[in-house]
């Protein structure tokens, strides 16, 4: 308990910045206004777009608050903080499954673009994981970029986990196979997966996805599958085509935000949220190992509210 | 591609201003209103959208409208121009030692923004001017970084200074300087730990190593997909080291890089170099006002000219063009047009510079073109004897069939091939013709 704690608080100083912006604006709206006008709904939306939370869907947010203070007959702007607080908690909750694979024999398949923190969040998973008394395997499936998989075993080895590579430029899902039986031999409980992250030519990397999955379910048909995809938190908007991108290639069950301790406010996490309906399962916000959590939509929002 | 789907939509909101006879109050709203979305959905900061719309609005709403010129015409005139102010108008370089002063580059910002890859795309860049680069490994942080800064450094023949991950990156700098003058390195090119700007005690290391090395550049490393927050990030490096200039990396994919544009606005600091991809030659020169006029649609044919001038071989491109015109094309040339065309990075990136190719057809272009498929057409070509290559009329159903064999295809893909190979040499004939519409359609691209 007293680990989480500590955690939350370092993600509220890591969106300290953010928050004080954030909140001033926030603030100067919901008590600055007397009356719910069309000044009042422009001042909102800047502070939304500003907030990463993308035009779509801080239009969506705004329709739909507007709807509310028709039908509600909502007179102040104070209220409508505490509207616009709990349909983004409500948007942002995740069902009890989430976190099933943590629990089962699993094959997790991490994707993302180059540069989001994909081998970084690995690394954690795979010592959070080995934490909870699991056994844990990390396959370096990114054999494309330089040194990507020293990196990763870098990581594996501070976490003290297996790992199986290959040499830069062997194909991904020949390594997928070695690590599946590797895996299989060693009664792993979670198979973590990383790949390439190539941001040109989809045809190859939708090939190449779709080879290690095809090795995984034809090697390992029993293992419980989980596909996340790791999008860094300081992105805009990209983050949302890279999402759709991804999804239109491969079956994605979660997403890990990273980089929340900079001053970028995460309100992207909403926009994907919104648009994809795909759900956030851990944010990350530092560099050592215990800095990845399970994403917990009341104390995000409020974080990002604070509230509190 | 960047800056795609902006365009499509500018052009769409620009379609509609053109069957108007004159631009009204109401049009110029409302025009205005799709292009500040389209730059939000970019990433653009929303204040530097703000300021861009208004001022737009208020040279687009007035007397210089009424030339009588197609006014939709006149609408991307001022977006265009103030788009070029925005993003700056001159091709702005590094700064280079003068009398036999060592060259410094430090290359800084937050942590996956690219600044490793770009360090060693940057280092072979300044080679290729005849510079004798030394890389200085200070990222004594990220595990393997250092690694891979020397197998990059390899890859582009550039040495790497290292003294592991033990020191402090303020001794291993001085220690790298020192290196360089008994060795007559006359670039020195320091790759730094990622570090968040908010982060005081990272960032003061950076001031250290300012300090103690007279460092003539700082770069700024800015991933393209930055979100808002591209503004503090580049605001707060600025004033707490100072920075000399900006390289946008990751300016490929579907990546529309509005945190250039921000950037720029914001700090005036001008964006020399654009990371467009993965290899390490996949850095180009920033071109703010090509940019522009990216974002508004009409393609980079300048971009695409100098890289093809750089890269292909002049001779063979020379030959090609006549045979061209002549359409005496055969499958020799075709061979090394596919050769040349892989130099260029493939088709897809070619057209993507192309003008009037948008997002949704650029997507389906992916998909017809198949890595696969052209090298089944290359080992269709090279099973062909000599003279079948110079002759294409001399395949018979027999040749076809040995060719086949050789290739380890079908015969049908035999044939496929080389009907379109007629094919595209008919199309060839026209091209003349096509290129004249071409050039006239460019002036006038809505």
């Amino acid at each position: 308990m007293a680990e989480k704690v500590s955690f939350w608080q370092r993600l509220i100083k890591g969106l300290t910045k953010t928050r004080d912006n954030f909140i001033k604006s926030m603030d100067y709206i919901f008590n600055g206004f007397t009356n719910i006008d069309e000044d009042f709904y422009e001042e909102l939306e800047e502070v939304l777009i500003m907030g990463d939370i993308g035009v779509r869907t801080t239009e969506t947010i705004l329709d739909d608050l507007r709807d509310a203070v028709k039908k509600e007959h909502i007179k102040e702007p104070s209220e409508c903080k505490a509207f616009l607080i709990n349909e983004i908690k409500e948007q942002m909750a995740l069902g009890e499954a989430a976190f099933d694979f943590e629990k089962k024999t699993s094959v997790v398949l991490v994707i993302g673009v180059n540069g989001v923190g994909k081998t970084t969040t690995i690394g954690k998973l795979a010592g959070k994981l080995k934490a909870n008394g699991k056994k844990v395997m990390v396959a370096g499936a990114d054999t494309f970029r330089a040194a990507a998989s020293d990196q990763l075993k870098e990581w594996a080895d501070r976490a003290g986990v297996d790992f199986v590579g290959g040499p830069e430029g062997s194909d991904p899902a020949a390594v997928v196979y070695d690590a599946v039986h590797a895996a299989k031999a060693r009664g792993v409980d979670v198979l973590l997966v990383d790949t390439a992250g190539r941001l040109h030519n989809k045809k190859n990397l939708m090939n190449e996805l779709s080879k290690i999955n095809n090795t995984i379910s034809k090697e390992f048909p029993e293992a419980y599958r989980e596909t996340l995809i790791v999008l860094d938190g300081t992105t805009g908007q990209n983050a949302l085509v890279q999402a759709k991108e991804f999804s239109e290639v491969t079956d994605i069950s979660g997403i890990v935000l990273t980089k929340l301790d900079g001053t970028a406010k995460g309100g992207i996490a909403i926009a994907i949220q919104s648009e994809l309906k795909l759900p956030v399962k851990y944010i990350g916000v530092g560099e050592t190992i215990d800095d990845l959590e399970k994403f917990n939509a009341d104390e995000f929002v409020d974080a990002l509210f604070y509230v509190g | 591609m960047a800056f795609d789907s902006l365009s499509e939509k500018l052009q769409g909101v620009f379609k509609n201003l053109r069957s108007k006879g004159r631009l009204s109050e109401a049009d110029v709203k409302a025009a205005l209103k799709e292009v500040k979305m389209a730059l939000l959905e970019a990433d653009v900061n929303f204040k530097v959208v703000k300021q861009f719309t208004n001022t737009v609005t208020e040279r687009a709403i007035g007397s210089d409208v009424m030339n009588g010129l197609n006014p939709g015409q006149m609408v991307i005139k001022i977006v265009n121009e103030e788009l070029v102010n925005l993003m700056g108008s001159d091709v702005k370089d590094i700064t280079f030692g003068t009398g036999g002063a060592i060259t410094t580059i430090m290359m800084v910002g937050l942590q996956g923004a690219g600044k490793t890859t770009t360090t060693a795309k940057l280092a072979g860049k300044v080679k290729q001017r005849g510079k004798k680069p030394l890389l200085v490994a200070c990222d004594i942080y990220r595990p393997a970084a250092i690694e891979q800064l020397q197998i990059n450094g390899k890859k582009q023949e550039v040495e790497v200074f290292s003294l592991g991950d033990k020191e402090k990156p303020v001794k291993i700098a001085k220690a790298a300087m020192d290196y360089a003058k008994k060795n007559g390195f006359d670039v020195v090119i320091f790759d730094t730990a990622g570090r968040l700007h908010i982060d005081e005690d990272m960032m003061d290391e950076l001031a250290s190593i300012k300090n103690s090395v007279d460092i003539l550049n700082t770069i700024l490393v800015v991933d393209a997909m930055t979100g808002q927050d591209a503004v503090n990030v580049s605001s707060t490096f600025d004033e707490k080291i100072g920075i000399d200039g900006v390289i946008i990396t990751k300016l490929d994919g579907d990546t529309r890089g509005g945190a250039a544009l921000s950037i720029k606005a914001v700090t005036g600091k001008p964006i020399l170099y654009a990371g467009m991809g993965e290899k390490l030659s996949d850095l180009e020169q920033f071109h703010p006002d090509r940019m522009a006029s990216r974002i508004l649609g009409m393609g980079d044919v300048l971009s695409l000219i100098e890289k093809a001038e750089a890269e292909i071989d002049k001779d063979a491109a020379l030959q090609l063009s006549k045979k061209v015109k002549k359409a005496s094309f055969d499958f020799n040339d075709y061979l090394t047009s596919m050769e040349q065309m892989k130099k260029l990075g493939g088709l897809t990136s070619i057209l993507g510079m192309m003008p009037g190719i948008n997002a949704s057809q650029m997507a389906q272009i992916e998909g017809a073109v198949d890595d696969k498929k052209l090298a089944h057409t290359e080992a269709i070509i090279l099973s062909m004897t000599p003279a079948e290559r110079e002759n294409p009329k001399l395949l018979n159903p027999s040749r076809k069939h040995r060719i086949a064999a050789g290739a380890g295809l079908d015969i049908a893909e035999v044939n496929r091939f080389i009907k379109q190979f007629e094919q595209s040499k008919k199309m060839m004939k026209q091209m003349p013709n096509m290129m004249g519409k071409g050039r006239r359609g460019m002036r006038f691209p809505f």
